[in-house]
This record gives C-alpha cells, sequence and structure tokens, in this order.
C-alpha cells in the first residue's frame, strides 16, 4: 500500500488523482500508526517551508520521517516535500528535517540567461538533466520535460545525491537520489506521461 | 531552459463548450472533458477554462466540470470567470484546478488577489487583464486602459500600472488578453505584451489575437510573453498544438515537444 502524508500542504489530492489514474490503491494520512502500514511513503507538497515545518513537529512526522528513512524503506519528495528533507531552508529561515545534508536556497533575485531577466517562481516546462539512471526514471523518455513551480531549490552538500540537474539561469538540483529516498523538484503529478511513468516506476520500486 | 508555454482555451458555459470544436472529422459542441483530454493528448501545456455561464445558480456545473477534468489530465489548468471572492476560489481549487483567475473581480476588489495569494500561494492567483489601447492620457499614460465586464467597462485604469499592482499584490501570474486583436487572428498586440512582460517580474500569458504559427513565435520573442494562448487555430482544427510546437522549433523557441 503506498501513503501519502497529509500535512496542510496543497497538492496532495492531485498525487492522489495520479495514482488513481495509474491504478494504484493509497490512503492519505498524516497517522504515524497507519503510515506504519505502508510499503512505500510519498511526501508531497505546496507551500511554505515554516509552516509546513511546524505541522510536521506538532504531529512527530519529522521523527517519523527519520525512522522510515533508518529503515529502509522508499520514500519519495515532491517540491516542497523534497525541499524539507535538506537540513535547512532559506525560506522562512527554517530548520527542516536533515536525510540529506544540505540547504534550500532562494533563486537569485537576478537571475538571468542570455541577458534575459528570468522571472521566479520558475513556473513551467523544464527538462532534467540526468546524471545517472535510477529505477525511478526508468522508460522516461531523455526529451522528457516536467512541470516546475518554486522559487527555492534544493542544494545538497554531497553532489554525489544529486542525479539530475535543470537549467534556469543556474544549473539546479532537480533530483536527489539517497539510499531509499528518491526526491524531485518538479511535480511529477503534472507533468503528463512522463510524470505518471515516474509514479509508476516508485511504486514498483524496491530499494536495495 | 525553461520552455515557452502552448495553453488552449476553452469558454464554457453550463457546462457546454461554447464554440464547436473539431476532432478527428467530428464535430463536437458538447463536453468540455473530452476537448481537454484531446489537448492533453495533443501536447498543451497547461489549458485554461473560462466559465461563462451568466446565472450564479448554476455554477456548481463548473465545479463538476472542473472535477472530471482534474481527473482526466495530468498538467495544470486554471479557470476563470465568476470569480469573485476566497470562497469561490477554494471551491475550484479543491475541485482541481491549479489556478484561478480573476478579472473584473480584481479591479473591483484588489484585496481579491492578496487574499488569494495568502490563502493558496501566488502561483494559484492569476490577474486577467482586458486591456483596450486609447489615446495616451495624464490617468492613462501607458496608452492602455483597463476594461471590465467583458470589455463593455472603461474603469480609467492604467493597464501598466494595473499589472505591477497586480503583482504587488501577489498575484503570480498575467493573462494579457488585447480587445482590440480578440478574434481578429491577425496576430497579438505585441507592443503592449512587450510593456507588461518587461515591467513586472512573474510571468505573462499573451491571449487575444492568434490565428498563424508565426503569431505566436512573435508573441514569445519581439512580445517577451512566457506563454500564448490560443482559441479559434486549434479549435477549428486549423493547426494542431503539435504543428505549431513544430513550427516554433523551427525558429529556434524551445517548447515541450516529448510528452
Amino acid at each position: 500500500m503506498i501513503a501519502i502524508i497529509d500535512y496542510n500542504a496543497g497538492n496532495i489530492t492531485s498525487v492522489a488523482r495520479a495514482l488513481k489514474d495509474i491504478g494504484q490503491e493509497f490512503i492519505i494520512t498524516n497517522d504515524t500508526k497507519e503510515l506504519d502500514t505502508a510499503s512505500h511513503v510519498i511526501f508531497p507538497g505546496v507551500g511554505a517551508a515554516g509552516e509546513a515545518m511546524a505541522y510536521l513537529r506538532q504531529k512527530k512526522l519529522d521523527d517519523w520521517l527519520k525512522k522510515w528513512f533508518a529503515a529502509g524503506k522508499p520514500l519519495m519528495g515532491i517540491c516542497l516535500g523534497t525541499q524539507i528533507i535538506l537540513d535547512y531552508s532559506e525560506e522562512n529561515d527554517t530548520t527542516c528535517i536533515g536525510l540529506v545534508a544540505g540547504a534550500t536556497k532562494r533563486f537569485p533575485d537576478h537571475t538571468a540567461s542570455g541577458g534575459e531577466r528570468l522571472k521566479i517562481p520558475h513556473m513551467g516546462w523544464n527538462s532534467v538533466k540526468m546524471r545517472c539512471s535510477h529505477p525511478v526514471f526508468e522508460n522516461v523518455p531523455a526529451g522528457a520535460e516536467f512541470y516546475f513551480v518554486h522559487s527555492y531549490y534544493p542544494s545538497p552538500a554531497d553532489s554525489g545525491v544529486i542525479i539530475g540537474t535543470t537549467d534556469y539561469g543556474i544549473s539546479f538540483c532537480s533530483v536527489i537520489a539517497k539510499d531509499n529516498i528518491v526526491a524531485m523538484q518538479f511535480h511529477p503529478e503534472k507533468s503528463g506521461r512522463p510524470g505518471l511513468q515516474i509514479l509508476k516506476n516508485f511504486c514498483a520500486w524496491r530499494p536495495s | 531552459m525553461i520552455s515557452k508555454r502552448i495553453i488552449p482555451c476553452l469558454d464554457v458555459r453550463d457546462g457546454k463548450l461554447t464554440k464547436g470544436i473539431k476532432f478527428k472529422g467530428n464535430v463536437d459542441i458538447g463536453d468540455p472533458v473530452e476537448a481537454a483530454r484531446e489537448y492533453y493528448e495533443q501536447g498543451a501545456d497547461e489549458i485554461v477554462f473560462y466559465d461563462i455561464t451568466a446565472s450564479s445558480d448554476r455554477r456548481d456545473i463548473m465545479i463538476d466540470v472542473v472535477r472530471r477534468v482534474a481527473e482526466t489530465i495530468f498538467i495544470p489548468f486554471s479557470v476563470g470567470g465568476g470569480i469573485r471572492n476566497l470562497d469561490d476560489m477554494r471551491r475550484v481549487i479543491d475541485a482541481g484546478a491549479e489556478k484561478v483567475s480573476v478579472n473584473s473581480a480584481a479591479v473591483e476588489n484588489p484585496r481579491i488577489i492578496a487574499q488569494g495569494a495568502r490563502a493558496f500561494g501566488s502561483q494559484c492567483i492569476v490577474l486577467g487583464m482586458d486591456v483596450k489601447k486609447v489615446d495616451a492620457s495624464g490617468k492613462v499614460p501607458s496608452g492602455y486602459e483597463i476594461v471590465i465586464h467583458g470589455g463593455r467597462t472603461y474603469t480609467g485604469i492604467d493597464a501598466l500600472w494595473w499589472a505591477k499592482e497586480a503583482e504587488r499584490l501577489g498575484a503570480g501570474e498575467i493573462c494579457l488578453n488585447s480587445i482590440d486583436a480578440d478574434g481578429m487572428q491577425t496576430g497579438y498586440e505585441l507592443t503592449l505584451t512587450a510593456m507588461i512582460s518587461e515591467n513586472v517580474g512573474i510571468p505573462v500569458i499573451a491571449s487575444g489575437g492568434a490565428g498563424k504559427p508565426e503569431h505566436l513565435a512573435d508573441v514569445l520573442t519581439k512580445g517577451k510573453a512566457d506563454a500564448a494562448l490560443i482559441a479559434s487555430m486549434v479549435h477549428y482544427r486549423t493547426y494542431t498544438i503539435f504543428e505549431i510546437k513544430q513550427y516554433l522549433a523551427g525558429r529556434g523557441i524551445k517548447t515541450r515537444l516529448f510528452w
């Protein structure tokens, strides 16, 4: 059973609809006992880091996520869910969960490409350069693009966990893989067929 | 780098498409959900629904459409038309839309932008602007004036000032419609689009006037738009979205080509 962590942070229902479309059963919950019964956990989110962390702490979901990760079980981060598995976020000056060493940073205000000012948030479709293969990205065409909407980006301390990068004025980390974690800045649930493929792959993933 | 977005716009009244849309030989004036699915398959990057249902007691029909669309397509979509307050926004977002757009209601009550941005995040709030070219004056220095109520009411508000004000209030995106170009199929209003886009830090969707792929190329380069709204040119199947994207690729404009 797939569990989607419900922590009052946005796009939970759109992730649920995408799972329904690929024929995957799931539960949506913030109850750690229910989460314990899952095989795979999706940690989505749209919103601000400060509020999200306050809610997670109140529900003890931060500690629960640490335990889940340490137990070697599959965890997928999406957007805000990816940003706050790092140690720290510049958004609201927030201490985060710390499953992956590093910080979430804001795009510089004068981000530019070829002399043209780039708009923030980074909103729209962009590609991901994969540095290596990963089971969750199997059968995703190399030229596929994904839907992004964010003003902050993850910046892991260990470049070895960065498996995908995206260009938006700067080259930033858009996919993280560390042991039983795979986490992405874009929204697979809003990225058409390639995104649905990623969700399908995750649901079948057995991290070794 | 980020791709330019191509966004079909569907007008819906009482849960039905208002313009005939021709797909694969069958003329269908029916179901907006089917039309959305077809454009999703064709490679639309996003879809805009505009609810022109006149009576407010029939608006629940649109909420049902939104719910069905959300189960059918897995790209972002926005809903505008008749959004007057935070409750209207919440109903549309809860039903599965990524974004809501406000137009006349935001002119009459600008606080709705700030309230929406606070409740749902700026990325959810699109400001729709209907603009008409006028003689530049003290009141309207840019020479472009905001009109509301479907183009019937002149407001005396300068379009450039309003775009900046909406950004300050927390709008995450602007959908900029030229009333002069709308429906003409002779090209977007490039001067207006470039002026707004260069003066705000949020994305601008150009709307009104698309008839040929060249028009999209122009507005995405000279017009500095981040995205282009299209209607008739795909509804009547003169072009498919993929044909438009291939043309843009030939002009060196990056769009999403794999889906």
